[in-house]
């Protein structure tokens, strides 16, 4: 197949951006969308032109590296997909494709396709762990977790850090991501010694970085792992909770 | 002759009594210590987070723009443990005996002991943490039996279990970044070790971002780097998955050991065209359940689903009745070579076996397969546009893990003092062939339980010591290398891409050093891999410049270094004339074309000791010795 690409070029995080046109040709429609950015990269540098950079690793929709915007959307067309994970015959012969990089204030551009999602750990650090020490845990069984708060727990932590929540947000919002780190902590027996000081001191990093929800729920329909707004709603529920209580024991 | 250091005494109390007899930094000493930790995946993240929480500081880097990306997360199957939780006769000496025999004998006992004795501390730890494993319904962890095991002792979540482990250690490194006990560089790459009067002193990294060489120095320095199958190109490694870390300390004094100990993964998604960036693995856990065949008639054309049973080859249950579909992975991988080689592959390109589930579907229900494997289900139907609940799938293996790597003694230290390696980046625990579930354990074992106390023996004696400064001429002349080699790569303004010249290499490598190796393949890329590495120097093309974002001028680097890997790869396969595991020498095979071991000449590690590019590797060798398992033929039938 042949396709048309609109690719956002930038230079530098402080350089002017703007979108250059190139073909893809003779593209197997069971290769991966990034290979076929790979190969456009090969004839690019045949001809002497800088490759275009784009975040990738894994490209087994497991590491949360890659994402771009393809036509306007977080990770493409395909949904509960990463843009490593779209294969080329999803697409049609004579498509254009329009591919920029996250856009939120949350993200600064590095470089072309390429964004800083280093606000992400900032949350983490804020308070997304269990504060255990290396070997001073219990039996592994000596805490039985219900299936169902198991199950649960990882629906929640299956989230991947791209950030395509973020992305698909027309507020740049965070929510998504953080809720579903402390969904995840907060719904095990384990996680409940810190559970509303971590909400808190975790939505209040995220307030920092990002935009506010206005649950227009664009963030659920983008991720590539299905991670619902519920947990939104939990979180919010939890920084209630925490706000009160903290402020009784302040 | 190497010494591995192993302390005296029965297997069972070695470790702990180890751990007495060891030097200690008190508490309040160890903040005057400061460590590099290279590489944030399982047994980094962890080792950090240890190190940082017992009060050292610590130093992390790692190339990923997170700390939550390195490849570790995407191991799928799950995590061993001895913990015996389903009374099948579970021990901590099965778990060591079963990880030596499926290493065929090719690893080092004591270590491989003191693995199956920490691996139960990690499932407490990991659990503490929050890691959602899966549980039964009473509340309690569950359990499977995974690649090649014949107890329960495998723990998961869902098919990410890798994912759920390394972002617990993620956490713990994060928890650790908040507390200020280390100070955390993403976005960094390591590009040399620096060794000042025999020592292990620093490191010089360089900023993929903006490009800017700095230099960083300790009193210590650990390589969780990971291990080296992307030198095969296609691999189910990730894209940026490397050797330079590991084989810039092996140039600088390190040994490498047992090189050609490579594993190629069973069940990985056959690749569709000459462009595939990679290979995708499915998860060998999917081997439990799906049924392993290939029409007997290389000429079917019948779609699977209508050759009926008499017409199918069940080729592994039928050789291996005891295990079936469950025996290791290099004896799996072999089978599957054998069938497309003799014609009677499957799909478009006959480049693949069938891994059918259509009796698992109709034993336990579509939606008990789908609890197990839904998300592999999905991800084989995005990659391939086929339904595994109605066809059944198509595997091949691919490179996969990699036992070697550099030597480390019982300490976890390489040949340079105060340079350590854990995790897949050291050769220690696996032997020839690593089991299944068992490279989570390893990763973390090393970074939780093992090198935060083998450290401090090295470090005790240094109390009072600062580290080197780093405006020593160590510093400057590997800085300057650094900047030179980079320098190279863009002045070249040749032809050809990195990724053309990688393939290339991948080629050569798969074809002589792959699932089969002999004596002729491995003389003839032993000529080629030189030869193509001088056109790979003459005639790069890297464009653009040094200062930003430039990830041709990355990948340049660590090409030229998987390029003298794989001529060090090739000549390790080549001395070892014998078969074990994953190497195997058509020369030395039984009559009925399994591995034979010659435990005569080769119960041994060969490490090997760089001399310089163009000239002949030393090796030098660390004598196996099997006290308390017994050298047998691996037979799993
Ligand atoms: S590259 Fe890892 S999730 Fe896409």
């Amino acid at each position: 197949m042949n396709l048309t690409l609109r690719v956002w070029r930038q230079a530098g995080p402080d350089a002017p951006g703007r979108f250059e046109t190139y073909e893809a040709t003779d593209i197997s429609p069971d290769s991966s969308f990034l290979e076929m950015l790979d190969l456009v990269n090969e004839d690019l540098i045949g001809q002497g032109e800088e490759p275009i950079e784009f975040m990738h690793d894994c490209r087994e929709g497991i590491c949360g590296t890659c994402g771009m915007m393809i036509n306007g959307r977080a990770h493409g067309p395909q949904s509960m997909t990463a843009t490593c994970q779209l294969h080329m015959r999803t697409f049609q012969d004579g498509d254009e494709l329009v591919l920029e990089p996250w856009r939120a204030s949350g993200f600064p551009i590095v470089k072309d396709l390429v964004v800083d999602r280093s606000a992400f750990d900032r949350i983490i650090e804020a308070g997304g762990y269990i504060s255990i020490d290396t070997g001073s845990a219990p039996d592994a069984n000596l805490i039985p977790v219900a299936k169902q708060d198991a199950d649960l727990a990882m629906d929640a932590a299956a989230c991947i850090g791209c950030g395509a929540c973020v992305a698909a947000c027309p507020n740049g919002a965070g929510q998504l991501f953080t809720s579903a780190k402390l969904a995840q902590l907060n719904t095990l027996p384990q996680g409940q010694p810190e559970r509303y000081e971590r909400t808190e001191a975790m939505v209040e990093v995220m307030e920092e970085h990002f935009g506010s929800c206005t649950n227009m729920g664009e963030c659920e329909a983008a991720c590539p792992k299905g991670i619902s707004i519920d947990f939104i709603a939990m979180m919010n529920r939890d920084y209630r909770k925490a706000k009160f209580r903290n402020r009784r024991s302040a | 002759m190497l010494d591995a250091k192993t302390p005296e005494g029965p297997i069972e109390t070695k470790w702990e009594n180890h751990k007495f007899d060891m030097k200690l930094v008190n508490p309040a000493n160890k903040r005057k210590f400061e460590i590099i930790v290279v590489g944030t995946g399982l047994a980094g993240a962890s080792a950090a987070a240890t190190l940082g929480e017992l009060g050292y500081r610590v130093k992390a880097f790692t190339y990923h723009d997170s700390a939550r990306r390195a490849h570790s997360i995407a191991a799928q199957g799950g995590i061993n443990a001895a913990k015996n939780y389903h009374s099948d006769g579970d021990s901590i000496f099965r778990l060591f005996y079963d990880t030596v025999k499926g290493g065929d004998y090719r690893s080092r006992e004591a270590n491989v002991y003191r693995l199956a004795e920490v691996s139960n501390n990690i499932i407490d730890q990991c659990v503490a943490q929050g890691v959602p494993f899966a549980r039964e319904y009473g509340g309690l962890l569950d359990n499977r039996s995974f690649g090649g095991a014949q107890v329960s002792r495998t723990f998961y979540a869902r098919g990410q279990t890798g994912q759920q482990l390394l972002l617990g250690a993620y956490q713990a490194l994060s928890r650790q970044v908040k507390a200020g006990t280390v100070e955390l560089h993403t976005g960094l790459e390591m590009l040399d070790v620096v060794v000042v009067d025999g020592k292990a002193a620093g490191i010089i990294v360089r900023d993929l971002n903006t490009g800017e060489i700095s230099r960083h120095s300790a009193h210590a320095v650990v390589l969780g780097t990971g291990g080296y199958s992307n030198a095969f190109y296609l691999s189910t490694m990730a894209m940026s998955s490397n050797v330079t870390a590991a084989w810039r300390a092996h140039r600088k004094g390190a040994f490498f050991a047992n090189p050609c100990f490579t594993q190629i993964h069973p069940t990985a998604i056959p690749s569709s065209d000459e462009f595939q960036s990679k290979l995708t693995l499915m998860s060998e856990s999917l081997r439990n359940d799906g049924r392993i065949w290939v029409p007997k008639d290389p000429d079917e054309t019948r779609a699977p689903g209508d050759i009926p049973e008499e017409d199918r080859d069940y080729y592994l249950e039928v050789k291996y009745p005891a295990f079936g579909n469950l025996v290791p992975r290099d004896v799996a991988s072999r089978n599957a070579k054998t069938q497309v080689d003799a014609g009677k592959g499957v799909g478009p390109l006959k480049n693949g076996v069938f891994l059918d589930f259509a009796d698992a579907i109709g034993r336990l229900g579509r939606d008990a397969v789908a609890d197990k494997y839904g998300n592999l289900f999905e991800m084989y139907e995005r990659i391939t546009g086929e339904d595994p609940y109605q066809v059944p799938m198509r595997i091949y293996p691919a490179p996969h893990y990699t036992m070697g790597g550099l030597w480390v003694d019982y300490h976890l230290q390489t040949t340079i003092p105060g340079l350590f390696a854990i995790g897949e980046a050291n050769f220690s625990d696996h032997g020839a062939n690593r089991l299944g579930a068992s490279a989570l354990m390893q990763g973390l074992a090393d970074g939780y339980f093992v090198l935060p106390y083998t450290i401090g023996d090295y470090l005790a004696p240094q109390l009072g010591s600062t580290p080197v400064d780093t405006s020593a001429s160590e510093f400057d002349q590997a800085e300057a290398d650094v900047k030179a080699q980079v320098d190279r790569f863009l002045a070249t303004n040749g032809t050809r891409s990195v990724d053309w010249f990688h393939r290339e290499l991948g080629k050569i490598l798969w074809d002589h050093c792959g699932m089969e190796r002999s004596e002729a393949g491995l003389e003839k890329a032993l000529s080629e891999i030189p030869a193509l590495r001088e056109e790979f120097e003459q005639d790069v093309r890297v464009l653009g410049s040094a200062e930003t974002l430039n990830s041709s001028l990355e990948k340049a680097g660590r090409v030229a270094d998987f390029f003298e890997l794989a001529e060090l790869m090739c000549r390790d396969a080549l001395t070892r004339r014998e078969s074990c595991g994953g190497h195997f020498r058509v020369e030395s095979q039984t009559e009925e074309g399994e591995a034979l071991r010659d435990d005569d000449d080769f119960a041994h590690v060969s490490a090997w000791e760089w001399t310089g590019q163009g000239s002949e590797p030393v090796e030098h060798r660390e004598p196996l010795e099997f006290e308390y398992v017994k050298l047998t033929q691996r037979s799993y039938k």
